[in-house]
């Protein structure tokens, strides 16, 4: 990527527009997948999302309330960005089959971002369940995202049963502590043949950049974004950190060292007396 | 006749279809199909004593009283 600054923000551009994000058969110009949750205001998530690049956003499954109801699907309808409903809040694989069921119908799309959880405290998957609704979904036609553990080997698991895609936390939702386990990350990469998003945990545009280093395909955030100071920057923040986090894989990092190594010749060095 | 809506008493016309409900609360018109007389995206679903009712059998499924109704959309989520 020569040349000025302004070449090289082109030459970016181009990047990403060559390097799309294949997902079951569907092509996204962004690597970056974002929540629509936390935000205080419509008019503010749109600008985050626009200024996020994102082509993917995440929903939930609400009772419809008239006074309140329309616009967020609308705002996304609008923008062209497409949507994966979620199953947050269900604790079983019951109530997942049900909600994904309900946002097959509601939104006329079979592909699902499958969480179960174990309780409100951690908001940790509950791998049993998880197991037992992506079985469930796959037999029912669902393209399941699998919000996983960052488990090596129930990623592998979920991949075998036929998901779509596996989604490793990096930390627990809403935390912002990052990638807690950035090796496990990288062992369930290095052994997915699906699509590894990174997905949970994420605090800011170094997080993201780090889950790309580490080889995940994709990156989903909500809080991150939504309830930064200024989430249209942050959004924008993190449209580049993923497509820098993807180079960066790309080009192939020097390795660590234990003692310096000068990159200045030392031959060839003016004397002083 | 009364039907629970989302956790509360609805009332509707007797024999009432789901078409009529979802016409009735969300204020658009519905072709036989399911989809808005506009052409625009809904984004609704409907679940009658936690079955999902497909969109296509909305306009032949009659509601019976004391039916139990979830009608749901989507909302921000992570």
């Amino acid at each position: 990527m020569a040349g000025t600054t302004v070449a090289g923000v082109a030459g970016t551009a181009q990047q990403a527009a060559a390097d799309p994000f294949v997902v079951d058969g569907v092509e996204l110009g962004s690597r970056l997948i974002m929540g629509t949750g936390g935000a205080p205001s419509l008019d503010g998530l749109g600008a985050a999302l626009i200024a996020s690049g994102t082509e993917l956003t995440t929903v939930a499954m609400r009772r419809y309330s008239p006074a309140e109801t329309g616009s967020l699907f609308q705002l996304l309808v609008d923008r062209n960005i497409r949507v994966l409903p979620n199953t947050a809040g269900c604790f079983t694989a019951k109530d997942a089959v049900m909600t994904a069921e309900l946002a097959r119908e509601a939104l006329e799309t079979d592909w699902v971002k499958l969480e179960v959880i174990a309780d409100e405290h951690t908001l940790l998957p509950d791998a049993v369940e998880l197991v037992d609704a992506t079985e469930q979904l796959v037999t029912r036609g669902f393209k399941v995202f699998a919000y996983t553990n960052d488990d090596p080997v129930l990623a592998l698991r979920l991949e075998n049963l036929g998901a779509t895609a596996v989604m490793p936390l990096g930390s627990p939702i809403g935390t912002g502590l990052g990638i807690l386990n950035p090796h496990n990350i990288e062992l369930i990469v290095s052994r997915a043949s699906v699509p590894v998003v990174l997905d949970a945990g994420i605090g800011t545009a170094s997080d993201a950049a780090l889950a790309m280093e580490l080889g995940c395909d994709a990156v989903l955030l909500a809080t991150a974004v939504t309830r930064a100071q200024n989430p249209a920057l942050m959004g924008e923040a993190f449209k580049h950190a993923v497509i820098a986090g993807r180079l960066a894989k790309a080009a192939g990092r020097i390795p660590r060292r234990e003692h310096a190594l000068a990159s200045s010749a030392m031959e060839g060095r003016a004397e002083f007396l | 006749m009364n039907i629970k809506l989302n956790g509360a008493v609805h009332a509707v016309s007797d024999g009432a279809s789901v078409t009529t409900l979802v016409s009735q609360v969300t204020g658009r018109n519905l072709a036989p199909n399911g989809q808005t007389a506009d052409g625009q995206k809904l984004g609704v679903a409907v679940a009658r004593n936690s079955e999902v009712v497909p969109r296509s059998q909305w306009y032949v499924t009659a509601l019976a009283e004391g039916d139990d109704v979830e009608l749901v959309t989507a909302v921000q989520g992570g």
